[in-house]
């Protein structure tokens, strides 16, 4: 399970399994949230595929539905791209109720339309009722790059300005308070949503956005480690500064959760070059999704490949990847 | 929960800083025996803040990490079991056994679910009858409680499904076998609020009178940690040897009543093994013997395992406050997170843990 997760062990299956099996065959220069492609007559495509296999399949704020669009359509916005088609793919446990899936499709429908992106081609196969978990959903996605846009992990550079588009946490406390077992009822929902408007807010200042991207599973902290990683430089976090909501804090907390590690599914992270962050902060303000988007850290070259934030009290640690899937403590 | 901010605000940590600062004229060493306690030392860098002189050494309070090899092998065996629905706490799933740990149970089939509650492991007992639905009854006194309710409220409705794998252990005979050893260097403890708030803290005045050392019940925020430095650098400073409360809103002289008296009609008191550590006298809870039909132990006849303890970890030093974590030559080589030799460096709540979760960078500058 953990290899899923999206951690540490996600990225060592990529690495020391995949890439060498694929060998000349993959493009693994780019292990960014979606392959860049130059298709000729200075045309760029940006091209993404993601599964879902949340479990709820509902939750509050949400549905795994709106996740398969807007987290195919975040993969793309993160490299710039403006989103336009998408496929469906769809792997259903025998037995699963049609009036459950068609409120999955009904779901997926209109959080296209929301993000302006066409359902172009799909796919459906059913599986044996003891093969498979109720509803898979894949998607893949198409967009255009604009011309001038360079987005990049491995374009941070120390001294850039590391930026947060909102509160932190939401998505993944929306799903664990709905579990089994769990159901604290916290009133928090999911933040899903497609980003690719803000983006656009964003590069229209004119900023030279260096770095993208939307932290999901394994969270801030796995997003600012990948960061760190690919361009082999470290990160600074002020953890005063991080906008953590009280309920996320109270329910992690209780679980002995880190809200760095909590999955998003509604939030983006930017690096900037700090001259230009005062401008693109206004921006990502005046934009619906980012309202209270906020400077959490600063690139620096000191202990690259790390991330390290300072605590409240002014002692030091270091956030770090998480293994793989997030484990409720014990007391 | 603003109420939980209160304890952490950083204007009211500088002024207890400023003041264990200024009450301290010596070097102290101070034990918190909570690896809850442990963590939030190390993630918000309180240790890095107080005076040089302030030593804290981390206890033995993290039941996962105490857990015997032989029970997490009992537990493997019986979740490997067809037929059976193995639950547990899902920090307990990634500590090792002697081959394997409980994800490696399930990723070869055999059904271990982690829940949240032991109610809910009950609860699904009584929703799939011709399963044995068994329970990883670990922790202190803390946890006790509920485990009790579960095995209690089983008896009750006449659960014959459902079964408990005990291996409850008691904090005061750790902290006295701590004083005990030849090598202890602990002036003072941190008591652990939470297994406190449902003992009470009638249980300590002995401890303090008899090894004279200062016991502050304490809880696991920045600031109740600070206030409980404070309080047992002010009584060493000054020669006394007392229990103190710092703990008021959450731990009562006479402890959770109520959980108290689901404690003494489940469980009864035992001789009991600690992983890295051995075996302490009355030191830990098994089920009393009218509920013994709902001991997973005997039920699964798995008592005749043969175990083998990695010969690299010293965890059972770093549980006794005898070396910090990174002193043991396989921390963070051939013992991480990902691949660890002890429950250590697995635990949420364990001392290794927190080590190589938040502390790597100052780790790495030192070398």
């Amino acid at each position: 399970m953990g290899h899923g997760g999206g951690g540490a062990m996600s990225g060592e299956l990529v690495e020391h399994l995949f890439l060498p099996a694929f060998g000349p065959a993959a493009d693994a220069a780019e292990l960014g949230d979606s392959a860049v492609l130059p298709v000729g007559g200075g045309t760029r495509l940006a091209f993404s595929t993601d599964s879902f296999v949340v479990k709820p399949m509902f939750f509050p704020g949400g549905s795994i539905g709106d996740l398969a669009v807007n987290g195919t359509v975040n993969d793309l916005a993160m490299s710039g791209a403006v989103p336009l088609f998408l496929s469906t793919a769809f792997i259903l446990q025998e037995g699963t109720g049609l009036a459950e899936l068609g409120r999955i499709a009904q779901a997926m429908g209109a959080a296209a339309r929301n993000a302006g992106v066409r359902l172009v081609t799909g796919d459906t196969k059913v599986v044996d009722s003891a093969a498979g978990d109720g509803v898979y959903v894949n998607t893949s996605g198409i967009g255009v790059v604009p011309a001038g846009v360079d987005i990049h992990p491995r374009r941070a550079r120390p001294g850039d300005a590391v930026l947060v588009s909102g509160d932190i946490g939401a998505h993944g406390v929306a799903v664990l308070s709905c579990r089994e077992g769990l159901e604290f009822g916290t009133a928090v929902e999911s933040d899903t949503a497609p980003l690719h408007g803000l983006v656009a807010a964003m590069t229209a200042t004119g900023a030279d956005l260096h770095v993208l991207r939307d932290p999901t599973r394994g969270g801030v902290a796995a997003s600012l480690n990948e960061i760190a990683r690919a361009a082999g430089v470290g990160v600074e976090l002020v953890e005063r500064l991080l906008p953590v909501p009280e309920t996320v804090r109270d329910a992690c907390s209780l679980l002995g959760l880190d809200p760095l590690q909590v999955a998003n599914e509604g939030k983006l992270l930017v690096f900037v070059p700090a001259a230009d962050c005062d401008r693109v902060l206004a921006a990502m303000r005046a934009h619906p999704l980012g309202r209270s988007s906020a400077r959490i850290g600063t690139c620096v070259a000191d202990h690259p490949g790390m991330v390290v934030a300072r605590t409240a009290l002014g002692g030091t640690r270091v956030v770090g990847l998480p293994i793989g899937e997030q484990l409720p403590r014990i007391c | 929960m603003k109420y939980l901010d209160e304890f952490s605000d950083p204007r009211a940590a500088r002024r207890l800083l400023a003041e264990i600062h200024a009450v301290t004229t010596r070097p102290w060493a101070l034990m918190e025996v909570c690896g809850g306690q442990t963590h939030s030392i190390i993630r918000h860098g309180i240790d890095q803040l107080l005076p040089a002189g302030v030593e804290m050494i981390h206890g033995p309070g993290c039941p996962v990490c105490v857990t015997p090899l032989e029970t997490i092998d009992r537990a493997l065996a019986i979740a490997a079991r067809p037929g059976v629905v193995f639950c547990s706490f899902g920090d307990m799933l990634r500590v090792p056994g002697s081959g394997q740990d409980l994800f490696s149970v399930k990723s070869a089939g055999g059904d271990v679910r982690v829940v949240y509650s032991p109610l809910d492991a009950l609860r699904l007992a009584r929703e799939n009858p011709d399963r044995e639905v068994v329970f990883f009854g670990i922790g202190f006194e803390t946890t006790a409680p509920a485990n009790a309710m579960a095995v209690h409220q089983a008896a009750r409705l006449g659960v014959r499904n459902f079964s408990l794998l005990v291996s409850h252990v008691l904090v005061p005979p750790a902290m006295a076998a701590v004083m005990e050893s030849v090598t202890c260097r602990v002036q003072a403890f941190l008591a652990a609020g939470h297994v406190c708030s449902v003992m009470g803290t009638s249980q300590y005045p002995p401890l303090a009178a008899r090894y004279r050392v200062p016991v502050v019940v304490t809880g696991f925020e920045p600031l109740d940690i600070l206030e409980g430095v404070r309080r047992a650098v002010v009584q060493l400073e000054a020669g006394r040897h007392e229990v103190e409360n710092a703990y008021p809103r959450a731990v009562r002289e006479e402890g959770n009543v109520p959980a108290l008296e689901m404690l003494r009609d489940v469980f009864e008191v035992t001789d009991r093994t600690w992983r890295g550590i051995g075996v302490i006298p009355r030191s830990g809870w098994r089920l009393a013997d009218r509920y013994r039909e709902f001991d997973a132990e005997q039920r699964f006849d798995v008592a005749g395992i043969r175990t083998a303890e990695s010969e690299l970890c010293r965890s059972g030093e770093v549980l006794q406050g005898l070396i910090k974590p990174y002193e043991c030559a396989a921390f963070g080589k051939e013992c991480t997170p990902r691949s660890p030799l002890g429950a250590t460096m697995v635990s949420s709540e364990g001392a290794c843990a927190a080590y190589h979760a938040y502390r790597r960078l100052e780790l790495a500058d030192a070398k």
